[in-house]
């Protein structure tokens, strides 16, 4: 009977049209992305680990991987820090504030990295406005430069994926009703009770698919750290696009590239089933 | 209220002051030097000029650069609207096993390294005889819009009441018109935010186009990447605050045609 119901859900003539987009995609990017992941693990004689057991136990690499989830994970610390009270701004704001909040999010999203990049550049250079604003707020007794140094890499990157990491969390903000955290208030909670029981709770669920946009992005930049810390300072995504462009090593960036792809497919797999655990219990 | 309330509330404040200030920092410094007259970024520049504007039509490859990257972009998007609207319309409709597995596949190329995919269809794209850069660019680039329309139009169609094709049948329209005439308009806002951002995607792509270039075919970003490293000059600026004033103005639009805050919802 089973059978039969789900052999006729088969038939469903509407479900022909999605044969062309899912076609095409398994075509030209599932296909050659798991012949990638083949050709990486099979050698002359048949299945191999070998390029993985020599790429991890070169130190070199290692110190490649730990820069690359480090840089990742202050981008994901500050963007959360700034991003979380924002979005609360955002979705509770006056009307004047919400669209120069709505400005400054969606403005930059539609220019591209590497204007932004490029204007990172200039303001984090040692008579930079980063360095500027530092000496006049009596922070820093004397310029200095932050280009090409990993606190430069991180703010630049924050910039760029902050949008990513206030928008999820808008999106759950702005359909809790504030009445939820007064009811808390006239039943005696302290106001952290509240955010902490009430607030946090409900806001996970974006929490986590902002951290999880922002983490893999960072995970994967490449113009960004290219134009703000140079070669000296090698991620996962560098060093493959090195491998292939410029040193034409097609064994190491291969190995790279699925590194990369294993550890991107970890984060979506680990944060959509998270994200799925708290929407479910909350 | 109480001191931890002004105290949350400040915070939050703050936190806005900072991101509406920190967001605008790069597009204002990027406008400001390209009007500066200095070749060093110097800010405030020391004299106003023109001379970087000028300098734009005379600097060897960006317009060109720009042509191919528009046309790439517009070809994508159209072909990803196509056959991300048809998916869609499927996926909502349809009653058969696994949509949702075809939803996730078809917004993944979103949540992989743009790099990885780049060389994996470079290496693939050779395997399959496809060896000309500029349809490899046009099929590559559907990949990247792919995601944006079905994503959108997705969430617009699971909204739409499909009783009213029905309704539009019984007043006596074709199955095509009523499509036409009741779906496309209610699906505008959808197709439109979709779109642009989208086209926004494939004109900014840096990873994948990478591989698809050759010295007489390159796109916007990858030519302007070049420049800033081969000579750092104010000309990038100008072409760069050219691109704000570009989104400036298909903001302003997208705003008269569907509303900024629908735009956040993309």
């Amino acid at each position: 009977m089973s059978s039969r119901t789900s052999l006729s859900a088969w038939r469903d003539p509407v479900a022909l049209l999605a044969i062309p987009a899912v076609l095409y995609l398994t075509l030209v990017y599932a296909v050659p992305l798991f012949s990638l992941f083949l050709r990486s693990v099979t050698g002359p004689s048949g299945l191999t680990l070998e390029p993985y057991a020599a790429f991890l136990s070169d130190p070199f690499n290692w110190r490649v991987i730990g820069n690359t989830l480090r840089v990742a994970a202050w981008v994901t610390v500050f963007c959360l820090a700034v991003g979380y009270p924002a979005a609360f701004a955002l979705a509770r704001a006056g009307s004047f504030l919400q669209v120069t909040m709505l400005v400054a999010i969606i403005l930059p999203l539609s220019i591209g990295v590497v204007v932004k990049a490029f204007a990172w550049q200039i303001v984090l250079r040692r008579d930079g406005v980063v360095s500027q604003l530092l000496l006049a707020l009596g922070i820093w007794d004397e310029p200095q430069r932050l280009l090409f140094t990993e606190t430069g890499l991180v703010l630049g990157a924050a910039n760029v994926f902050l949008p990513f990491m206030i928008m999820p969390i808008y999106s759950v903000v702005k359909l809790i009703d504030p009445r939820l955290s007064e009811a808390g208030a006239t039943l005696g909670a302290t106001p952290l009770y509240r955010f902490l029981h009430v607030t946090l709770p409900l806001t996970l669920p974006g929490v986590v698919s902002g951290i999880a946009f922002v983490f893999s992005m960072s995970v994967s930049m490449f113009v960004i750290p290219s134009l703000l810390i140079g070669d000296r300072f090698q991620t996962l995504a560098t060093l493959m696009g090195r491998s292939f462009l410029l040193m034409r090593n097609e064994q190491l960036g291969s190995t790279t590239a699925v590194v990369l792809l294993v550890l991107a497919v970890a984060i979506v797999v680990f944060s959509t089933w998270l994200a799925r655990r708290l929407g479910g219990s909350t | 209220m109480t001191l931890t309330e002004r105290l949350t509330r400040l915070v939050v404040w703050i936190a806005a002051a900072f991101t509406v200030v920190f967001l605008l920092t790069p597009l204002i410094v990027t406008v400001a030097v390209s009007f500066g007259s200095s070749s060093v970024f110097t800010l405030p520049p020391p004299d106003w000029s023109l001379r970087w504007y000028q300098r734009l039509a005379t600097t060897r490859g960006l317009l060109p650069a720009l042509a191919v990257s528009v046309e790439v972009a517009a070809v994508s998007t159209l072909a990803a609207m196509v056959l991300g609207t048809l998916c869609a319309i499927a996926l909502v409709r349809g009653r058969f096993p696994g949509r949702d597995a075809i939803a996730t596949f078809l917004v993944s190329p979103l949540m992989l390294p743009g790099l990885v995919i780049g060389i994996a269809m470079l290496q693939g794209f050779k395997a399959m005889g496809l060896r000309d850069v500029y349809p490899s660019l046009m099929v590559a680039h559907v990949v990247i819009t792919l995601p944006y329309v079905v994503r959108t139009v997705l969430g617009a169609l699971s909204l739409f009441d499909f009783t009213l094709i029905d309704a539009a049948r019984t007043l006596g329209c074709s199955y095509p018109t009523a499509l036409a005439r009741v779906m496309v308009p209610a699906l505008g806002p959808a197709f439109l935010t979709s779109g642009m951002f989208a086209f926004l995607a494939s004109m900014d792509n840096y990873p994948i186009s990478i591989f698809f270039t050759d010295a007489w075919t390159k796109t916007l970003p990858i030519q302007m990447l070049q420049y800033v490293e081969e000579n750092p000059d104010p000309t990038i600026a100008a072409i760069s605050a050219c691109l704000v004033l570009l989104a400036i103005l298909s903001l302003i639009a997208g705003d008269r045609l569907v509303g900024l805050r629908k735009l956040v919802d993309f």
